[in-house]
């Protein structure tokens, strides 16, 4: 077999090395989040290793001890994960890589490879995060990855010269990227399948509810959703935020209780009394089906439909932050015809248990009449007996509500409210508990209505054979201002607070309320650019009906355009000829048959000089030639000269032509 | 530039009755002394107001062309130089004939020369002179160093101090040396001839930048070639002869010639080519600064001089490209490693930039 002829291989400056190990920590690092410790602490141990071998100019280690670590590595993250495919196990063996390639990195092939393997690995990170500090480490990583093909294609260079030159390139993609972005034809959800893992750590309301499961959610600052109301917007003691509705008790915690509802569902009848508000809602993901909407909606956003319950239910988990439409009424009749199913559902209780609650509520269906009262003299109870609004209740014993009504008497929203619905079904009056959000926050930068996951509440509804389901907050009863003014105003003085709410400082405050408006902003416009939105881009560009065919040509023209200008630039940025030079080019030009073909850079004096050496014969009408066009060009012609120089042409032409027919016939 | 060498004249005719005018168009000057003669070069427009001044720079290279045998370029350069009324720095191994360049021109030229040998001991006041008292008139007088020559050939300038150096490198740019209070002018012109040898760096002290840029020219010589050497051989060294070198002209002379060169033609699209081949030293990777505006001052300096000296009425590109590797080299420092560009990266900076 005949051997290959060996390839030429182009060795690695050591002086570019440093340029990968940043382009490895700058592809790696932001994993380091999510990553479990090991991982890595073995990654940074191994770029040190390397840096460390780097600066002592020692040989790397060789094939077996690597091959033996690569091995170890990745049996151990297959044994961290349960397996090397999924989001978490896959990226940690990209991250791994990434380490390790810069230990054989010996030619300038290995160094491709490692920006390649930093490109791919720099697309991983929008797996877990696409917020604007992320994008923004994302554009540093591109340009510094930009700047390392640069550095070792180009050679050693100052280092402000690479990234200049690395930005310049960039800026150059800016118009594609701009272009894509808008009209690339979009698709609904995301543009592939992310594995089961991903969405593990999304935060927000459960299902259930015992005593502690809010508070957790209570201490984080972060953002649930964002409201946009296209009017004015309800008294922020109206602002209930419905989520999840728990019905099913067993002594210990509220659940919903999903597969138990009757089927066919019978459609809940909402009798709108007063004035409806419509707002659109931006939901951060919490991998759940139910959607928040104003207590309660009139009208719903498609793909989603309203349980027996009242809540709004997607057809799928929201894994991704959306975008709903809502017209909601605050003032409303609901079910007044309530199924007998739903009623014996929301007065059902475990039995045997909490005996001292089930007295007093005895004591109250004996001595009231209607149900109203009985409700009245329970949030009488909270209002003027001792009972405390805190974050931190004490823990309560095996007979939850007898021990919270009786002996702790503090607590937050969701003992109040499971105390209270606990006694309504004790003494008959159907009730049931509803989780969801209470407030927000007008953001003044954008003026959307920002909720917390803070802002996180527990209430209660009862029914009322003529009124239908009312809401009841036992928490306004003990503490009003919670209602009115938010949590913070609530809390006795000393009391923690989540970070985030406790903001007093007033520079601090506005800077959070611009730093989420950007947010807000991105997420509008850059993540949420949805089918939706492209479709209002397009047809505000005067492009009604977008279909795929039309928006590829319209992308397809609009990319097209924008090489053209540049294309257009970069001829207008040679400088036009004068008659001169045009003459003198023709004349140039006219030599190429006999192989002497002028280079850009020859002025004219060798260019004469040259075809003399070339083609004795042609000298002397080329030295004329580039004389006169030295002369008109560079010297102070007379306007006779560009004629004469045109004659040079005619008669070089001449001449050729005499050369090729006396070589035919020969005298 | 490498001159060609071919007559027009010698040239077989063009044999075609039908265009005949072509030839009768043009006017040839004669060109009378100089052998390497640039025939082509006399078709071009001349404005040049006298002859005899032309024949004395042809006589001037051709004599030299004699004793320094195959340094065509070089000794153009050192003149194009000498006409630009800069300073010249000459650097290559000892015994390639530096000193006899110097001495062969000053000679021809019919002007003064003096040479120091620097080393490392040396004071400024060697250089400039010194003020002694004069007992009988009970006053100092000043005795003028070798400064005060017309060309001063300063031998292996590396050895010199700092301070030293600096003394040099001041006249040299101000043309004038102040000491006890007194200025006192050097004579015009001043040509400053020096030599540094670039292999042995032992005990130097290397030019820093800026003073490397007070040198209008940079030059090598580089070993002769075989025929060349021969001849050398053949008839023995050059220093026995310059003695026998009889003067072109006087300083008187050169004055108005260096004002001539001064005043060579350069049109706006020479301009545009200066320019660009100037940007493109600042913004090229290869070099870690591109070259300042005195830098393309001189070039455009150096390059009219060429052209006078090839007797020309107008700088052409490739007057330019003639002279600027001698111009840039010493004034560009390569990115990648820590020496001065070479004559091959100007002539790679040259092929990258289209005519204008």
């Amino acid at each position: 077999m005949a051997k290959r002829p060996a390839k030429h291989v182009v060795e690695l400056e050591h002086a570019a090395i440093p340029w990968l190990l940043a382009v490895a920590v700058a592809t790696a690092a932001p994993h380091a989040q999510h990553l479990p410790l090991w991982i890595s602490l073995l990654v940074a141990c191994v770029l040190l290793w390397r840096s460390w071998l780097w600066q002592q100019n020692t040989h790397l280690p060789g094939r077996w001890p690597l091959a033996l670590l690569v091995m170890t590595g990745v049996a151990g993250i297959g044994w961290q994960f349960h397996t090397l495919f999924g989001r978490d196990a896959g990226v940690a063996l990209l991250v791994f890589f990434m380490a390790f390639k810069p230990m054989e990195m010996k030619t300038r092939r290995d160094a491709m490879v490692v920006v390649m393997l930093g490109f791919f690995l720099l697309l991983t990170h929008y797996f877990y995060s696409q917020s604007i500090p992320t994008g923004l480490w994302l554009l540093a990583s591109t340009t510094l990855l930009a700047a390392t093909l640069i550095r070792l294609h180009g050679g050693n260079q100052p280092v402000s010269t690479i990234f200049r030159y690395a930005g310049l390139l960039l800026a150059q993609a800016i118009p594609f990227m701009v272009i894509v972005f808008l009209l690339f034809p979009r698709i609904s959800g995301p543009l592939w399948g992310l594995p089961q893992d991903a969405y593990s750590g999304l935060t927000g309301l459960s299902d259930k509810m015992s005593p502690g499961s809010l508070n957790n959610l209570i201490q984080s600052g972060a953002i649930a959703f964002r409201v946009q109301f296209s009017g004015d917007l309800p008294e922020k003691s109206q602002l209930y935020w419905r989520g999840p509705v728990l019905n099913d008790y067993d002594g210990q915690t509220w659940r919903v209780n999903a597969s138990a509802l009757p089927r066919p569902i019978q459609p809940p009848t909402i009798e709108s009394q007063g004035k409806t508000y419509s707002y659109v809602m931006t939901l951060e993901p919490h991998n759940q089906r139910w959607l928040l909407a104003l207590d309660l909606p009139v009208a719903l956003p498609s793909d989603s439909a309203i349980a027996p319950t009242f809540e709004t239910r997607a057809k799928d988990p929201l894994v991704s932050r959306a975008r709903y439409a809502f017209t909601s009424t605050i003032d409303y009749v609901a079910n007044r015809h309530e199924n007998p199913d739903q009623l014996r559902r929301a007065l059902h209780l475990p039995p045997e248990i909490n005996p001292r609650s089930r007295e007093l509520a005895n004591t109250w269906r004996l001595k009231f009449e209607s149900p109203e009262q009985i409700s009245n003299a329970a949030l009488l109870m909270f209002r003027q007996e001792a009972y405390f609004y805190t974050l931190r209740p004490p823990l309560l014993g095996q007979q939850v509500i007898d021990d919270f009504l009786f002996n702790t008497r503090r607590g937050f929203c969701e003992h109040f409210a499971s105390a209270y619905v606990f006694l309504m079904r004790a003494a008959g009056v159907p009730a049931r508990v509803v989780t969801g959000y209470q407030g927000g926050e007008i953001n003044p930068v954008d003026g959307y209505l920002t909720v917390r996951q803070s802002d996180a509440h527990a209430w209660a509804e009862i029914w009322l054979a003529d009124k239908g389901w009312i809401r009841v907050d036992p928490t306004a009863a003990v503490a009003p201002s919670r209602i009115e003014l938010g949590i913070e105003a609530a809390l006795p003085a000393g009391d923690p607070l989540p970070a985030l709410v406790r903001i007093d400082t007033d520079w601090l405050r506005r800077l959070r309320n611009r730093w989420e408006a950007g947010n807000n902003a991105w997420n509008q416009w850059v993540l949420g650019y949805n089918p939706a939105r492209q479709r209002e881009v397009l047809s505000r560009l005067g492009l009604h009906e977008p279909d795929w065919l039309n928006m590829t040509a319209v992308l397809a023209s609009l990319c097209g355009f924008a090489l053209l200008i540049v294309t257009a630039l970069t001829l207008y940025r040679r400088n036009t000829l004068t008659p001169a030079q045009r003459a003198w080019h023709r004349f140039c030009r006219k030599l190429n048959p006999l192989g002497i073909v002028r280079a850009e850079w020859e002025g004219p004096l060798a260019f004469s000089k040259r075809v003399a050496r070339e083609r004795p014969e042609l000298a002397r009408v080329a030295a004329e030639a580039a004389g006169h066009f030295a002369d008109l060009h560079y010297g102070t012609g007379q306007p006779v000269q560009l004629h004469r120089l045109r004659e040079c042409t005619r008669s070089l032409t001449d001449l050729l032509k005499l050369r090729t027919t006396s070589r035919r016939n020969p005298v | 530039m490498n001159a060609v060498l071919f007559n027009v004249n010698s040239l077989p005719s063009v044999k075609t009755g039908t265009r005949a005018r072509i030839v009768n168009g043009t006017t040839f000057l004669p060109n009378r002394h100089y052998q390497p003669n640039h025939a082509i070069t006399t078709i071009f427009q001349t404005t040049m107001p006298s002859t005899e001044m032309k024949s004395t720079i042809v006589d001037v290279i051709a004599a030299a062309n004699k004793i320094i045998l195959g340094k065509d370029e070089q000794i153009r350069l050192a003149l194009a130089c000498l006409l630009a009324r800069g300073h010249l720095l000459i650097e290559d191994l000892p015994g390639v004939g530096k000193t006899t360049l110097a001495h062969t021109l000053a000679r021809l030229l019919g002007l003064q020369f003096s040479r120091i040998q620097f080393t490392s001991d040396m004071l400024p006041a060697d250089v400039i002179g010194i003020s002694v008292f004069d007992r009988e008139r009970s006053e100092f007088k000043f005795l003028p160093g070798a400064l005060f020559s017309h060309v001063l050939l300063a031998d292996e300038i590396n050895r010199a101090t700092p301070k030293t150096q600096s003394a040099l490198l001041e006249a040299m740019e101000e043309r004038q040396v102040t000491t006890e209070g007194e200025t006192r002018p050097l004579p015009d012109p001043f040509f400053v001839i020096a030599t540094q040898n670039p292999s042995s760096q032992i005990g130097t002290f290397p030019l820093p930048e800026s003073q490397l840029d007070r040198f209008l020219l940079r030059i090598e010589l580089g070993y002769p070639d075989r025929q060349a050497e021969r001849t050398l051989l053949e008839s023995g060294g050059r220093r026995e002869q310059l003695p026998e070198l009889a003067a072109c002209f006087s300083p008187a002379q050169l004055i108005p010639l260096q004002k001539q060169a001064a005043a060579i033609h350069v049109s706006s699209a020479l301009l545009d080519y200066v320019q660009t081949l100037i940007e493109a030293t600042r913004h090229s990777p290869m070099f870690v600064h591109g070259l300042s505006p005195r830098a393309a001052l001189a070039l455009l300096a150096v390059a009219r001089a060429w052209t006078f000296i090839d007797n020309r009425s107008m700088v052409l590109p490739e007057d330019v490209q003639a002279v600027l590797p001698s111009v840039a080299c010493h004034r560009l420092r390569l990115a990648n490693s820590a020496n001065h560009a070479r004559p091959e990266d100007i002539a790679k900076l040259i092929h990258a930039i289209p005519v204008t």
